[in-house]
């Protein structure tokens, strides 16, 4: 495994800097997939400006997921089909090629792109995209979804957003980002920690943990009014907010009758009632994708481990074992693995584990890496690192092959967690 | 577009404030403190009015001045050492039930912040369990968490995560 990624690295750096008013962001792109797929994006034709940034933003989207690479289209810029010869393409080894036309209206941008399979000279794709204009961006996650629906058969998560903590010194944001980091906007900013954001299955909510009234409090937010609300704020510590899929339930975890607990409550925090009695710390639960179950970090075994437990009562199972400690237990969205953070021998790896063999595998070569998320198609994986002595976002191919780093402009990035689709 | 997102924030964050004034009980604390506990003090009654202004607390020398109690990596019994100064501060609360003090628990950074914060609670927790049976009331304590999210020393070594693994003893001014 380690050694397949250290292949990867040799056979790939990418260095990325963007040039949008709102960048923030350097990225970082590490490793390559085993079978990538080889496509040609031609800047589309029309207002230079805007098709350059849709470029970039297509470009940088598909060479993140490690699954394409990326054919020079230089000198060659057809823009429409009848423009096209396919023989240049499959010289330069495209299997697929990506064309279109920008234009921009009435404050609104439009781009008309196709997607032509090159060996079959077929078209594959063709539709129109459009958007306001200070949402070029969208544009180009839209359409790099598009194409990446196509050829990997896969749903595409380019145009989902993020979620992270920021902290300066004392100052902390909660902040909301498009899925490659870039367009953030705050939520919530002040001088005293933020914890824990999750999001709303439908992704207009955000719960987290604030401590803004002295200690540990959970929030839900909305993010289109920017109103919130408390969900508990119980004496002690109300933590680690989770919504169930469908959005009827929220498990969190008190203190309010001694140990950290966990506990159902409605959205709305009314019904609170509590699904653990262990006396230990028992904490971050995660609904599975059928809402049968929840897993959850504890340490009733002794150190944290990771345990499941069906959400209506019943056994619980511990599911890690062997030399170390686990934490931050995330189900995959087909319900078949769980990422976790491991952490052994004073190094924190992302780590994944199947429910059926119990076999875990290391995801990353380990450090300060921790609070692992899916990305909502299952095939990236949203985590916290360290990089140049910041705390940074960071994400990984759910096989371990590529890795991205995202560097924001200050402060450590903290706490991230994946969206669900928009 | 930001700075009217962060404006909205403010607005909403200074709302919550007003609609939830947490007030701490400073209040209904008998004001003067009467003090009930003094079997000896009639023996030197002259003295005593001019040393009942001096607060054991403010003395620098005191062990009172200790208010910290520190852990070894995910334990959060009071260990031996400390157990004098967490006695100190029950016998000192049983004293003056006028005096409030919050239980501050903190971690080092290696676990998951939700853990850390779970093991902060139960340090706090610790200390508040030892301070009331050492005669300090329920109402004169609150124990709260701030898990890593406040670490003293910022390192990834020993020297850092020491500092950061304990329970501070906040006393309300």
């Amino acid at each position: 495994m380690v050694l397949r990624v250290l292949q990867g690295m040799a056979g790939l750096l990418l260095l990325m800097q963007t040039s949008m008013a709102s960048a923030v962001l350097t990225i970082e792109i590490i490793g390559a997939g085993e079978h990538q797929i080889p496509v040609s994006i031609v800047p589309f034709g029309g207002d230079e400006k805007i098709a350059q940034s849709i470029h970039e933003v297509v470009t940088g989207d598909l060479l993140r997921s490690g699954l394409f690479r990326l054919v020079d289209p230089t000198g060659k810029s057809p823009h429409v089909p009848a423009e096209v010869s396919f023989p240049d393409w499959e010289v330069r080894g495209a299997e697929a090629l990506a064309i279109g036309t920008v234009a921009a209206q009435g404050g609104r941008v439009e781009a008309r792109f196709r997607l032509l399979d090159v060996v079959k000279q077929t078209e594959l794709i063709a539709q129109a995209v459009s958007a306001s204009e200070n949402q070029i961006r969208a544009i180009g996650h839209r359409i790099a979804d598009l194409i990446y629906e196509k050829l990997t058969g896969d749903k595409g998560v380019f145009s989902t957003r993020i979620a992270y903590v920021n902290r300066q010194g004392t100052k902390f944001s909660l902040i909301v980002a498009d899925s490659d980091g870039h367009n953030e906007q705050v939520v919530l900013a002040q001088n005293e920690p933020i914890m824990s954001p999750a999001w709303s299955p439908d992704g207009s909510q955000l719960a987290y943990v604030s401590f803004e009234t002295g200690h540990a409090v959970v929030y839900v937010q909305s993010l289109y009014s920017n109103q919130r609300r408390v969900l508990a704020n119980f004496r002690g510590s109300n933590s680690a907010p989770v919504w169930s899929p469908d959005g009827k339930q929220m498990a969190l975890v008190l203190t309010r009758d001694g140990s950290s607990q966990i506990y159902l409550a409605r959205p709305d925090g009314s019904d609170i009632r509590r699904i653990t009695f262990s006396g230990a710390i028992d904490t971050e639960p995660h609904f599975s994708p059928d809402g049968q179950y929840l897993l959850f970090t504890s340490d009733r075994g002794g150190s944290p481990q990771i345990y499941r437990m069906p959400v209506k009562g019943g056994a619980t199972e511990r599911l890690t074992f062997g030399e170390g400690s686990n934490f931050s237990p995330r189900h995959s969205p087909d319900g078949k693995n769980f990422l976790f953070a491991h952490l052994r021998n004073g190094r924190f790896y992302i780590a994944l584990q199947d429910f059926q063999t119990g076999q875990m595998s290391l995801l990353t070569e380990g450090g300060w890496e921790k609070k692992p998320s899916f990305a909502p198609n299952g095939k990236l994986i949203l985590f916290a690192s360290e990089g140049r002595g910041r705390g940074i976002l960071a994400t990984v191919s759910s096989d371990g092959r590529v890795k991205q780093h995202m560097f924001t402009q200050s402060g450590d990035a903290r706490e991230p967690v994946w969206g669900p689709y928009p | 577009m930001r700075k009217l997102v962060i404006s909205v924030v403010l607005v909403n964050l200074l709302a919550a404030c007003a609609s939830e004034p947490k007030k701490e009980s400073v209040a209904e604390a008998p004001a003067p403190a009467p003090v009930t506990k003094k079997a000896e003090a009639p023996k030197m009654a002259p003295a005593a009015p001019a040393k009942a202004a001096v607060d054991p607390l403010d003395d620098p020398t005191s062990i009172l001045a200790k208010r910290s109690v520190y852990y070894p990596f995910d334990v959060a019994v009071v260990q031996d050492e400390d157990k004098p100064v967490v006695q100190a501060h029950a016998k000192y609360l049983s004293e003056h039930s006028n005096r409030n003090v919050r239980l501050e628990g903190n971690c080092d950074e290696r676990g998951s912040n939700e853990y850390n914060l779970g093991l902060g609670q139960r340090r706090a927790d610790g200390v508040k369990k030892m301070l009331e049976l050492g005669g300090a009331s329920a109402g004169q304590l609150e124990s709260v968490s701030y898990g890593e999210e406040k670490p003293r020393a910022s390192g990834h070594d020993e020297a850092s995560w020491s500092q950061n693994r304990r329970t501070d003893l906040n006393y309300a001014r």
